[in-house]
């Protein structure tokens, strides 16, 4: 008997849910309007999905959620957060906190400290822990605040302080004050790490509320399965360790998508495009994983040193008014959006969008009255749809990376517009159940596992200390779920240290794998 | 003399990654430093050397380090306020102003907080207007001017104070230093007179700075005819649009070397290749030389006019290579010695930029 997954997506418009087999195909799917209270929205989607599925052959359930996200970008449900930094006498002039926005910093940031502790890059204390300073810091939080984030410098190579004051701080004050430390959290760079960290601990209340909803709602539907939340790189942690890491689940949208729509087209190198109603994406995967952007990262004006899936967005979707000119036509960049489905002439309204232009030059059918569009003059029809194909191609071609044709994944509610043929295109690839590709993305998630430091190759010599690396980036997939036997390197990025004798460089690898099922 | 407003502020950090020329530290973290010392110690003021005493002692500070240190091993200040202490005490004399060493990346803006704790003047000039990986590579040089002494120290407490008999000597000595105090470290050289500033500094650098950071702020709003006028203001051209599509990096002797390969955006043809030690140096279209050190070369995010730096350079990134003359005070006898190409190792003539835009 075949196990089954599900897979399910919280996005800001839709919550869409799939269950998949073992092959990756696609057995069930629903797609549902995202309800006020999130957890509504799993249950109906669980419920509608897998009515009719042997829900014995389910082994797991995936959930990719905006959640999190939304809480901080509209500045609901956050905790506040003391902060104790690990790092004098370093690190002084530049405060935890400095350039949060005003409303933001005012929502969360509670006490904050930075005390005697951290490392050198080479491992070697700045100073050793002021363990005195830590208890003062934690009965200081008690009361204040519920939650502590705790950062040291070099704290993903050198963890040590970190564990230790998390250690004094439950000894001193108990289930008090709940801990996030940034080694869990992200790479280097203290300030953004610290960011994120706070960040995350202001999201223990909202993870706690996410997770056990969507643990209520598996019971509910009578599913012993394990649970696991999507992560911004594509891929799994436990439901338990999102209760403890709600940051790195803010990004999984987009990844989801992408991985989603490759996966659905048996592809694992493809430009994808994502048409919607306003607005169109374009990103490219590389052996299954998004490109990432080399940008940092706000999440909600905070800056943080996440890496997100490299997009470029331009105004171009099903909902995008177009206008009639002296010479051919001005498309957009305004857009009905989502009321295209009033608003447009084939839907009975008055505006000429997209989706006319498309429906009367034959992409698109089966939406709409196509009569309401018959007499629209050809010459309009043809600028539009010129401009369209040649978006696209320049889309197209701003995303490769080499001069490689690629095939061109085309998914959204407004991929009709996207031409048969796009020119340095191999194909033009609309896979089945495109509309549920977040959801997808989701119920095909591996686990995995990551490094970030600083190597001296001079020492150990850089195959040496490359190896190191993959070793383990290995053992911490394994330890995320990951099949020993299956587990692989997805990345090896090395930054070499500027401006100083030696060869000093920057380490990052990541490994993944399919979860080992038992 | 003026104060700096926190809105100059914002504008020097784009100019100052601009004037990186991919390299000299992101001047993020100097900006927040800089935000928190005025918060803290009250505004700064920018003079030109010409309304100081001519025979005041004006010291140089700057952050020396490996940018991916600095980034973990945040500064403390005292690092700075440290290195100008113990040159003053060595020199026997307290200095009347700071001035920037290098208007370009994160240097530019270090100063500027070390003034505010201090509660000096930043004079208005430096020896570089772009980034460079070493200290001798400075108009300093060219003037005959020494770097030494020179102070270097770290957040702890220990300082060093040397004399050298070169400035390429000076060099060597202070990252020996650092490799010893934790690699992001204060260093405080070139000490002279404000009158001495005067005759040999780039004068007039960090309005320069802000000013330009100003015009691509504009075209980074999308406002109109800013691309233009951007360009204008720094007699700077448009080279190439283009798309990495190879990128190859290595570390040797603490230099990052590499290569960058462009392919022109809508013509595969036309490709730009351009040469990386830190900072962009030198580069090629269709085989043939275009920029040249000590000319600059900044890449610009093709979509949003950020500057990028090489840390950050990554395949299927889409760039707008822009050449900027360097200062005309680079102009003198002994250029090409110091900050040519050749001096870089490339077997390759200077190229003014004035002769390309014929």
């Amino acid at each position: 008997m075949s196990r089954l997954r599900i897979g399910i997506d919280v996005g800001g418009t839709n919550t869409d849910a799939v269950v998949v087999d073992e092959t990756g195909k696609v057995i069930a799917s629903t797609k549902s309007a995202t309800t006020p209270d999130p957890t509504d929205g799993i249950r109906s989607a669980l419920e509608a999905v897998i009515s009719g599925v042997d829900k014995s052959a389910i082994t797991q359930a995936m959930l990719g959620t905006t959640h999190p996200a939304n809480a901080i970008i509209q500045r609901r449900e956050l905790e506040q957060v003391g902060v104790l930094r690990l790092a004098a006498p370093s690190s002084l002039a530049i405060r935890p906190g400095a350039a949060w926005p005003e409303d933001i910093h005012r929502a969360v940031i509670g006490p904050r400290a930075i005390i005697e502790g951290g490392f050198e890059y080479d491992g070697v204390e700045i100073a050793p822990l002021d363990e005195d300073a830590v208890r003062r810091f934690a009965y200081e939080c008690v009361g204040k605040v519920p939650n502590v984030a705790v950062s040291s410098a070099f704290a993903p190579a050198s963890s040590e302080h970190e564990l230790r004051a998390a250690e004094i701080i439950e000894q001193e004050v108990g289930d008090q004050l709940r801990v996030s430390l940034s080694h869990q959290v992200g790479s280097l760079g203290l300030l953004e790490r610290e960011n994120a960290t706070i960040l995350n601990a202001a999201l223990f209340g909202v993870a706690r509320r996410v997770v056990e909803g969507f643990h209520a709602a598996l019971r509910a539907h009578g599913l012993a399965v394990d649970s696991y939340l999507t992560q911004n790189d594509g891929t799994l942690m436990t439901a338990d360790e999102a209760v403890r890491l709600p940051i790195l689940t803010v990004g999984s949208g987009p990844t989801n998508s992408m991985r989603g729509a490759c996966a659905l087209a048996g592809l694992s190198n493809a430009l994808v495009i994502d048409v919607g109603g306003t607005s169109a994406d374009v990103g490219i995967l590389i052996d299954g994983f998004p490109r990432e952007s080399s940008a940092a990262v706000e999440v909600g004006g905070v800056r943080t040193n996440f890496r997100m899936p490299d997009l470029i967005s331009i105004g171009l979707g099903g909902g995008t008014v177009v206008r009639p000119a002296a010479d051919g036509v001005v498309v957009g960049p305004d857009s009905v959006g989502y009321r295209v489905i009033s608003e447009a002439l084939i839907t009975g309204g008055s505006t000429l969008t997209l989706s006319d232009i498309s429906t009367r030059s034959g992409r698109l059918s089966g939406f709409g009255d196509a009569s309401r569009v018959a007499d629209l003059d050809a010459n309009v029809v043809s600028a539009a749809l010129a401009w369209v194909d040649e978006q696209v191609q320049l889309l197209c071609e701003r995303m490769k990376a080499s001069r490689t044709a690629l095939p061109l994944i085309a998914v959204g509610g407004g991929s009709h517009l996207v031409p048969a043929s796009v020119p340095g295109v191999d194909e033009v690839v609309r896979p089945a159940h495109h509309a549920v590709a977040n959801a997808f993305g989701a119920a095909i998630a591996e686990a995995s596992g990551g490094v970030d430091r600083v190597y001296r190759y001079e020492s150990l010599g850089r195959e040496a200390c490359i190896d190191n690396a993959k070793q383990l980036a290995t053992e911490a997939a394994i330890r995320s779920g990951a099949d020993p036997a299956r587990v692989r390197i997805t990345s090896v990025v090395e930054v070499p240290m500027t401006y100083l004798p030696g060869q000093g460089c920057r380490v990052q690898v990541k490994a993944a794998g399919p979860l080992l099922v038992a | 003399m003026r104060e700096l407003t926190l809105e100059d502020l914002d504008d020097m950090v784009l100019g100052a990654t601009l004037l990186g020329t991919g390299g000299g530290g992101d001047p993020y973290i100097a900006r927040l430093m800089v935000r928190q010392a005025m918060e803290d110690f009250g505004p700064v003021t920018i003079v030109e050397p010409g309304e100081l005493d001519p025979d005041g002692l004006v010291l140089t500070v700057a952050v020396i380090g490996a940018p991916t240190v600095i980034v973990e091993k945040v500064p403390a200040g005292t690092e700075f306020t440290g290195c100008v202490q113990a040159l003053a005490s060595y020199l026997g004399k307290q200095p009347v102003a700071l001035m920037p060493i290098e208007v370009g990346g994160m240097n530019t803006l270090i100063p500027l907080a070390v003034a505010a704790e201090m509660g000096l003047p930043v004079i208005d000039a430096d020896s570089m207007r772009r980034a460079f990986p070493q200290i001798e590579m400075c108009v300093f040089t060219l003037a005959g001017i020494s770097a030494s002494p020179m102070s270097v120290a770290d957040e702890k407490g220990n300082r060093v104070v040397f004399e050298a008999t070169t400035n390429q000597v000076a060099e060597r000595l202070a990252r020996a230093s650092v490799m010893q105090l934790g690699m992001a470290n204060g260093i405080s050289c070139y000490s002279m007179s404000a009158g001495d500033i005067g005759r040999y500094a780039i004068q007039g650098s960090m309005s320069y700075c802000i000013e330009l950071g100003r015009r691509l702020a504009a075209v980074q709003r999308g406002e109109l005819n800013a691309f233009e006028d951007f360009l204008d203001f720094a007699d700077a051209r448009l080279y190439f649009s283009g798309k990495i599509i190879d990128l190859d990096r290595r570390t040797t002797g603490g230099f990052a070397r590499g290569t960058v390969v462009l392919e022109a955006l809508g013509d595969p043809n036309r490709t730009m290749r351009v040469e990386i030690q830190n900072e962009l140096l030198i580069a090629f279209e269709d085989g043939r030389a275009v920029i040249t050190t000590p000319d600059l070369i900044c890449f610009l995010d093709y979509e949003n006019a950020q500057p990028i730096t090489t840390e950050t350079l990554a395949y299927g990134q889409r760039v707008n290579v822009i050449g900027l003359p360097c200062a005309p005070e680079w102009h003198q006898p002994g250029m090409l010695d110091i900050v040519g190409p050749r001096a870089f190792g490339y077997d390759v003539d200077y190229v003014p930029m004035e002769v390309n835009a014929r």
